[in-house]
C-alpha cells in the first residue's frame, strides 16, 4: 500500500524541467501556473529523490522474492534502471552523429 | 445465440455511414462497435459460416478463446477511435476506419487461409486511404510506400498459402511452425506486418503521417492482428524469442532521439509489440497469456497515447518536440489523460502495463532465457524513459514554447477518457481480462516483490533522466531525419538505380545507335531499289512488251533452225 501512495505523489517530477523556472507567463494578464514557480519545480525533484532512497531503502526490509540469482544482487533494480537508462541516452546521443540528417533527406 | 460474421456488421456500418450525414452518421458510427461487441457476446464457440469457392470450403468464423481476446479488445478500439474521430467531416475517413476494423476483425476470426489472405490484403487497402485523408503531398508518397510493403505481405502471405495447401491438403489456419516452404513464407508475410527489424519502417514511415484521428485506427489493429496470427501458426518458435527481443531494444536508441512525437510513439509501439513476440516465442501457457494480455492492454494505452499527441496536433498544428512545450496550461485533461497513457505502457503499479508485461518476463525467466529476460528489464526501462517521459514532458511541460490554444473537441476528451478508465481499470483489477485469456492464469502481478521492483526499476529510470536532464547531457530536441533500414528503398535504392542508368545509358545508347544505323542503311538500300524511284518501280509501256515478246519469239525461232 505503501507503494502505491508513493506513485502518485511521484507522478510529475519526471515531466518537469529546470527550465520550467525560467519561463515567465506568456502573457502578463495570464494566470501562473504551477511550474511557473521555480520552487514547485524544486519540489517535485526534491520529492522524486526522497522517493528514490525510500525505494532504495525498502531492499533492506522487503525479502524481494528472488526468480534469477542476478536478483540477489543488492539493489539490482535501482542500480541497472539507472544505469541502462544513462546508456541509453548517452549511447542515442553517440548514434545522433552517425544517423541524423536533414529534415528533407529523403525529398531530394 | 448469434452467428452473423462479426465483420459483416462493420461492412454494413460502413455502407450506412457512407450514404448518411450529420447525427444520424455518428450514431451509426457508435452504434457499431457496440452492436458488434453484443454479437461478439452471442457468438458460440466453434467453426461456422462456411461456403463453397471453387473446390475450398472456406470459414469465415472461427471462435476460440485466443481469437475472443482479441475480438474484444478489437471492437473496444473501434469504438475509441471513432468516438475519437466523430467530429471529423470527412466520409473517406470514417468509412475506411470502420472497413479497416471490420477486416481486422474479419482476418481474426478467419478459420483458414484463404479467407485470411482476403482480410489481410482488405486491411492494406482500407487502411491506406486513413494515411491518404492526410491531403498533403508527403502523406500522399507516404501511402504508396505503405501500400506497397501491406500488398507485398499479402501476396507472400498467398504464396504461402498456397504451396501449404498443396502440401498438406488442408485450408485450416493451426498450428504453422518453420518446417516447409510454406511455413516460412507465411513468417515472412506475417513479419512484415508485426513490424519484425529490417522489415519495420512502413510502420514509422506511415503511422506518423496519417490524420490525427487515422492514427489510432492504425496503431490498434494491424501489428496486433500479425502478434495474433503469429500467436496461433508459430506459438512456441524460439526464433520469435530473439526477433521479440531485438524489437524491444533497437527501437527505444531511435525513440529517443526522434524529433516527431507521433513517430516516437510507433518507435514505441514496435518496442511493445517485441515483449508480445517474444511471450509467443516462449510459447509456454504463461507467456502466451502475456502475450493476449499485452495486446489487450497495449492496444488501449498506445491508442491513449495516440489520442493525446493526436490531439495536440489537431489543435496547433505542430507534433515536433523541438516545437512544442508548457501545453499543460492550455490542455491540462489531454495532459492528464497523456500521462495515464504513459504510465501504462512504463507498467507503473496500478496501471494496466503492470498487469500483463510481467508475465512474458516471468515466463522468460522460468524458462531459463536469462539474457532475454535482461534486455526485457532493459527494454522496460527504455520505453518508460522515451514514452513515460519524453513524450508528455516535451509536449506538455519542458520550456514553455509560448502556444496558448485550447481543450481538445468534447468527443476526443471523452474517448480519451474512456481509454484512461480502462487503463486504470485493467491496472487495479485485471482479474475480468485474466478470465479471457486463453490458458488458465494463476499469475499474481501484485505482489511486494514486484511492485518494490518495478518501482525501483522506473523510480531510478526517472531519477537518471533528471540527472541528465540538470547536468544539461540529455539531447536536446533537434528537427532532423534519423536514418534506418528504410535508407536502403528510400535512398540508396532509388540513387543505385539512378548510377546504373549513368553507367550503362551510355553503353546501351551506342549499342543500339549502331543497330539502328544499319536499319537504317538497310531500308535505304531497300528504298534505292523498291522506291518510287527505284529501278524495279519503273513504269513500263506496254508496245515495248510486245517487242520483247517477239524478239523471245526469233530467238526461239534461230535456236529452232540451227
Amino acid at each position: 500500500m505503501t507503494e502505491k501512495k508513493k506513485k502518485s505523489v511521484k507522478k510529475k517530477p519526471r515531466k518537469t524541467s529546470v527550465k520550467a523556472k525560467k519561463n515567465a507567463p506568456a502573457t502578463p494578464l495570464e494566470r501562473a501556473h504551477i511550474f511557473d514557480n521555480p520552487k514547485n519545480v524544486k519540489r517535485l525533484i526534491y520529492a522524486l529523490v526522497a522517493v528514490c532512497i525510500v525505494t532504495f531503502g525498502l531492499d533492506f526490509f522487503v525479502k524481494r522474492y528472488v526468480d534469477h540469482p542476478w536478483e540477489e544482487f543488492f539493489g539490482f533494480y535501482a542500480i541497472y534502471g539507472f544505469v541502462m537508462c544513462m546508456f541509453l541516452v548517452l549511447a542515442a546521443k553517440e548514434m545522433r552523429k552517425i544517423l541524423m540528417r536533414k529534415e528533407d533527406y529523403y525529398d531530394e | 445465440m448469434s452467428s452473423v460474421a462479426p465483420f459483416l456488421i462493420f461492412y454494413i456500418g460502413a455502407a450506412l455511414a457512407g450514404v448518411t450525414r450529420g447525427t444520424l452518421r455518428q450514431v451509426i458510427l457508435l452504434s457499431i462497435p457496440i452492436v458488434g461487441a453484443v454479437n461478439l457476446y452471442y457468438l458460440p464457440t466453434g467453426a461456422y459460416n462456411t461456403f463453397e469457392l471453387f473446390d475450398y470450403t472456406l470459414t469465415l468464423t472461427r471462435v476460440d478463446k485466443l481469437s475472443v481476446v482479441f475480438g474484444w479488445v478489437f471492437h473496444l478500439a473501434a469504438l475509441i477511435g471513432l468516438l475519437y474521430a466523430l467530429h471529423v467531416r470527412d466520409t473517406t475517413q470514417h468509412v475506411a476506419g470502420i472497413l479497416y476494423a471490420g477486416s481486422s476483425i474479419g482476418a481474426l476470426f478467419s478459420g483458414d487461409l484463404i479467407s485470411l489472405f482476403l482480410f489481410w490484403e482488405m486491411t492494406a487497402i482500407t487502411s491506406v486511404f486513413l494515411i491518404l485523408a492526410r491531403r498533403t503531398e508527403r502523406a500522399q508518397k507516404t501511402a504508396i510506400r505503405y501500400l506497397v510493403i501491406q500488398v507485398m505481405s499479402g501476396v507472400i502471405l498467398l504464396a504461402g498459402a498456397l504451396i501449404r495447401i498443396h502440401e498438406t491438403g488442408s485450408l485450416a489456419f493451426d498450428f504453422i511452425g518453420l518446417n516447409s516452404p510454406g511455413g516460412w513464407l507465411i513468417f515472412l508475410a506475417f513479419g512484415i506486418k508485426c513490424a519484425f527489424p529490417f522489415l519495420h519502417n512502413w510502420l514509422t514511415d506511415a503511422y506518423p503521417e496519417a490524420t490525427p484521428t487515422g492514427a489510432i485506427f492504425l496503431s490498434a489493429f494491424t501489428t496486433k492482428l500479425a502478434v495474433y496470427t503469429l500467436a496461433r501458426g508459430y506459438a512456441g518458435t524460439e526464433i520469435l524469442v530473439y526477433i521479440g527481443a531485438t524489437m524491444t531494444m533497437f527501437p527505444i536508441f531511435y525513440a529517443v532521439i526522434e524529433n516527431d512525437l507521433r513517430r516516437v510513439l510507433s518507435y514505441s509501439l514496435i518496442n511493445q509489440v517485441g515483449f508480445m513476440v517474444t511471450g509467443i516465442g516462449i510459447g509456454t501457457e504463461l507467456a502466451l497469456n502475456g502475450a493476449a494480455a499485452h495486446a489487450f492492454a497495449h492496444i488501449i494505452y498506445k491508442a491513449l497515447l495516440f489520442m493525446s499527441m493526436g490531439a495536440v496536433l489537431f489543435r496547433t498544428g505542430k507534433i515536433n518536440g523541438s516545437e512544442l512545450g508548457g501545453l499543460y496550461k492550455s490542455m491540462p485533461l489531454t495532459a492528464t489523460f497523456c500521462i495515464i497513457g504513459a504510465a501504462s505502457i512504463s507498467a507503473f503499479p496500478l496501471f494496466s502495463g503492470f498487469i500483463s508485461k510481467s508475465m512474458i518476463l516471468s515466463a522468460a525467466i522460468h524458462e531459463g532465457h536469462s539474457w532475454v529476460w535482461l534486455v526485457l528489464l532493459f527494454a522496460s526501462a527504455g520505453v518508460f524513459h522515451h514514452s513515460g517521459i519524453k513524450i508528455p514532458f516535451f509536449a506538455f511541460f519542458a520550456h514553455d514554447s509560448g502556444i496558448r490554444t485550447q481543450e481538445a473537441p468534447p468527443n476526443m476528451l471523452l474517448a480519451m477518457f474512456l481509454a484512461a478508465f480502462v487503463c486504470v481499470f485493467l491496472g487495479i483489477y485485471p482479474e475480468p481480462l485474466y478470465a479471457l485469456l486463453p490458458f488458465p492464469v494463476d499469475y499474481v502481478p501484485y505482489t511486494a516483490a514486484h511492485i518494490l521492483t518495478q518501482s525501483q526499476l522506473l523510480f531510478f529510470s526517472a531519477l537518471a533522466f533528471t540527472f541528465l536532464k540538470l547536468t544539461g547531457l540529455y539531447p536536446p530536441e533537434l528537427p532532423g531525419v534519423n536514418i534506418d533500414a528504410e535508407w536502403s528503398y528510400r535512398w540508396f535504392l532509388p540513387r543505385a538505380i539512378r548510377k546504373l542508368i549513368g553507367l550503362f545509358g551510355p553503353m546501351d545508347q551506342g549499342l543500339r545507335g549502331a543497330f539502328l544505323n544499319t536499319l537504317n542503311l538497310g531500308i535505304a538500300k531497300v528504298y534505292r531499289y523498291l522506291g518510287p524511284k527505284g529501278v524495279m518501280a519503273r513504269t513500263i509501256q506496254a508496245g515495248s512488251m510486245v517487242y520483247w515478246a517477239v524478239s523471245l519469239l526469233v530467238v526461239y525461232l534461230v535456236l529452232n533452225l540451227i
